[in-house]
């Protein structure tokens, strides 16, 4: 049964690897503006897009 | 009805303009249609259907711009040719808008990058001062709809730093709490194996090891009020909480170090955890809202000076007594000032709340706050700004003392009564068991104080308020923090302003008196007020029937005066008595058009400020429900018998005031132990609604300026009124309710404790049911409410 230490051990280290992450998200803005990011991806890729069409209408 | 490609307005069918197939209102919605497509921004229209809106005219209006001082003081940051500014857009509504906005960079190279913070309605530009300037960036968002709104507010606003630290803790708390408890149930649930014997001092130590930084640092904002409060010598909650955390804690370690039990350590991260998550929704904020406004936030940072003839733009603080002020325009004169050139039309709906501009002539005065419509005219300041009649108002205590005025709340009449039965009980605990052993009296004075922390008697108020506001926030009513709720279930009586709150500022009556008018003379008055860009002319335009639209033969607008014009076979004239050579025996409050047809007077337009529908009603249902109610307001007792017939029986109606009468008025309903109520609007509300306990500032548009208040209503949400009183007393009952469950919650540990059989086991299922079963309790309950709450 010594094999608890180490599995308690990683268990507490895995966790603690989630609440540095959580900190460092809070700290990184992530948590400030909860709305806008989420429309913002979304929309990525579609000014590329729209500028090709329009590169290939002017080939066309 | 056909609609805008572009802004979503109706297009007045032979001006429409058709461009790629798209049907386009006006010049201007075209032009940023083309600019955009030009760029590959079609995808603007995709995300929402007409978002745009039309673009003013904006060439001047930023020319202080230019002026490197006024610059800097706008920028957030600044470093070489890299430079950073904040704008707040009030058009910002929609997904199209963020995509445009963050694809400013196509519009313009020097724009390197650009994020919308929609909630705030603001953008970050970070942009290369060598390729772009920022007039330039203010001008490219002005021509595509976005016009910035750049105030006195934004001259040293520096960003405020926010403030995160609730989430580390409340983060910290959660993996305190998480990882605790399920190194405890091992002890809960094989207590006598013979394993658990073995490594129970490892769960144990390892408990302490976790639970420190939640002891030291997530629960440190009760150790800062608790002994603020001691200091203080009042009895808040945070005194039984701090104390219960801090002889969680310590048990904990005595009956681990005595191997005497596992000790409450769970309890104790799973309380801080709770209560930490029961600020947070209690913090719920409408970001888009500002609840904090004085008249800064009104006031150009800039105005144009005229000096040599030549147009200088100034600081508005740099305005001295006799210096000559260009307002184009839509602009605000920010000063007291008189008027230079022949003829102005002052737009007060900013400080008054009355709709229809006010006529000045040359050599009039002109007090600061109001908007000049028409075209650009000439002042001569007669104060500086601070000095103005408008903005000495702010220098009253009551803005001051506001920020730190302190409420009593509901939990901390609670607890001044709790927190000292609770030391008693404890303390008679200690002795009675002193009798059996020591020992065992100081195991119950401690489970005495943790079983009795009052962790569900401080989570009802903060609940039910998060879950009130919200669902007043769902329902228009936007309030300021959760005590306003409070105040709002206590308030005994209600005042009302007259301009802009009993009256809308944004619809006005217009009525015909005189001689009848046939359809072809309305259709000639309409052609020829068409022509003009008078306020006046565009409302009476807009309010006379649809009809042919035809150039008229003549057309002269004589400023100041009135229009003459020629249409088919009428010779009409339409002005103002004066002009007319009429003489007016009626006292002139109203603001009348007089229609001169053929060299006839037929009669005048009459404009009156249009009261809100419903008024009667709502002040009936308050009346009966035993409010007090009064009307104040600024202008003279023109209107008392219109008003009379409005509103019920017992009103008190006050006329006259000046902003500071209204300020005192208040503070005499106050000093007769009254909880005043004040519904306001405009900025010479400012003080009264300040000087109130509550003060809710009405609005058209919650988007746009409303002066400083604990609430903003939504003009449309007027008439429920009775209904949110009602709710909010509602939501009162709900928390005496919950404090009831909480007191026999902790009556039944209070048993366990006091008979010394309070186990960690049983702490750890009392803590989280009864926090439980209170938040749902309070978040139903308030739900049950306010579907049931009477309006």
């Amino acid at each position: 049964m010594g094999v608890i230490y180490i599995l308690i051990c990683i268990s507490v280290f895995v966790a603690a690897v989630f609440l540095y992450l959580f900190i460092k998200s809070v700290k990184s803005g992530q948590f400030d503006d909860q709305y806008t990011p989420s429309v913002r991806m979304l929309f990525d890729d579609e000014l590329k897009k729209k500028k090709n069409n329009k590169s290939q209408k002017q080939s066309n | 009805m056909l609609n805008c490609y572009h802004c979503g307005n109706e297009i007045i069918e032979n001006e429409m303009l058709v461009f790629d197939d798209k049907k386009f209102c006006c010049k201007g919605c075209q032009t940023v249609y083309e600019l955009f497509s030009d760029n590959g921004l079609t995808n603007y229209y995709d995300f929402e259907k007409n978002p745009g809106a039309k673009p003013k005219d904006a060439d001047a209006k930023f020319n202080y711009l230019e002026n490197a001082d006024i610059v800097s003081k706008l920028l957030d940051f600044q470093e070489g040719s890299t430079q950073i500014v904040r704008l707040y857009i009030p058009h910002i509504h929609c997904s199209s808008c963020i995509w445009i906005l963050e694809n400013l960079n196509t519009l313009n190279s020097g724009i390197s990058q650009s994020q919308v913070v929609f909630s705030q309605k603001k953008i970050t530009i970070v942009f290369n001062s060598e390729t772009v300037s920022l007039k330039e960036i203010v001008l490219l968002l002005a021509s595509i709809g976005y016009e910035p709104y750049i105030s006195l507010e934004n001259f040293d606003n520096k960003p405020k730093l926010i403030d995160r630290n609730l989430l580390y803790k409340i983060g910290v708390a959660f993996f305190g709490f998480g990882n605790i408890m399920l190194l405890s149930f091992p002890e809960y649930f094989n207590v006598n194996d013979y394993w658990i014997h073995q490594y129970k001092d490892f769960f144990r130590y390892l408990n302490i090891f976790l639970a420190l930084p939640v002891f030291l640092y997530s629960a440190t904002p009760y150790y800062i009020s608790a002994y603020h409060s001691i200091k203080a010598k009042a009895f808040n909650i945070d005194i039984p909480m701090a104390l219960g955390i801090i002889v969680m804690f310590l048990r904990s370690l005595v009956d681990i170090f005595f191997q005497d039990g596992a000790g409450f350590l769970d309890s104790m991260c799973g309380l801080v955890f709770f209560m930490l998550s029961g600020k947070l929704i209690q913090q719920t904020t409408y970001n888009f809202l500002s609840f904090e406004r004085d008249y800064k936030s009104y006031f150009p940072i800039a105005v144009t000076k005229i000096e040599n003839k030549a147009e200088v733009p100034i600081q508005v603080y740099e305005i001295e007594k006799g210096t000559h002020l260009m307002i184009r325009n839509e602009e605000l004169i920010p000063v007291d000032a008189v008027l230079l050139s022949d003829t102005a039309y002052i737009d007060y709906s900013f400080v008054t709340g009355e709709a229809v501009p006010v006529e000045k002539k040359s050599g009039d005065k002109i007090f600061a706050g109001g908007k000049q419509v028409g075209n650009a005219i000439v002042i001569e300041a007669v104060n500086s700004v601070s000095q103005s009649y408008l903005t000495q108002l702010w220098s009253n205590e009551v803005f001051q003392k506001r920020t730190s005025q302190k409420l009593k709340t509901i939990t901390d009449r609670a607890s001044r009564i709790f927190t000292p039965a609770l030391l008693s009980i404890a303390f008679i605990g200690f002795i009675g068991w002193s009798f059996v052993s020591f020992n065992d009296a100081f195991n119950v004075l401690t489970a005495v104080l943790i079983v009795a922390c009052p962790c569900a008697l401080a989570l009802t108020a903060p609940y039910t308020w998060g879950n009130v506001i919200r669902l007043m926030g769902k329902r228009k009513l936007y309030l300021k923090n959760t005590a306003v709720i409070e105040q709002l279930s206590k308030a005994d009586a209600l005042v009302f302003d007259k301009t802009g709150t009993l009256t809308s500022n944004k619809n006005q009556q217009i009525k015909y008196v005189g001689e009848h008018l046939t359809k072809e003379e309305l259709m000639a008055v309409k052609n020829i007020v068409r022509g003009s860009n008078h306020p006046l002319s565009r409302r009476l335009y807009m309010f006379l029937p649809e009809c042919n639209i035809k150039k008229p033969l003549l057309f002269n607008e004589i400023a100041g005066k009135g229009i003459e014009g020629v249409f088919e076979e009428y010779h009409l004239r339409i002005g103002s008595a004066n002009w007319l050579e009429i003489s007016d025996q009626l006292v002139v409050h109203d603001t009348k058009v007089y229609i001169e047809i053929d060299h006839k007077v037929k009669g005048y337009f009459v404009f009156e400020n249009e009261y809100r529908k419903g008024i009667k009603k709502l002040f009936e249902t308050l009346k009966d429900r035993n409010y007090q109610l009064y009307v104040l307001s600024g202008d003279n007792n023109g209107e008392e018998k219109t008003l009379r017939q409005l509103v019920s029986v017992d009103t008190q109606l006050v006329f006259n005031q000046k902003p500071e009468d209204k300020l005192r008025f208040i503070e005499n309903l106050q000093s007769h132990g009254k909880n005043v109520l004040m519904i306001g609007d405009g900025l010479n509300d400012a003080g009264a609604l300040a000087q109130s306990n509550i003060g809710i500032s009405i609005s058209e548009n919650v988007n746009v300026f409303t002066p400083a208040s604990d609430a903003i209503l939504d003009a449309g949400a007027f008439t429920k009124i009775p209904y949110f009183l009602a709710f909010a007393k509602n939501a009162m009952k709900t928390i005496k309710m919950s404090y009831c469950l909480a007191i026999s919650y902790n009556i039944v540990g209070l048993s366990f404790a006091l008979s010394n059989q309070l186990s960690p086991l049983v702490a750890a299922i009392i803590m989280p049911v009864s926090t439980a079963t209170i938040i749902s309790f309070v978040t139903l309950m308030s739900g049950i409410y306010a579907k049931k709450s009477k309006g």
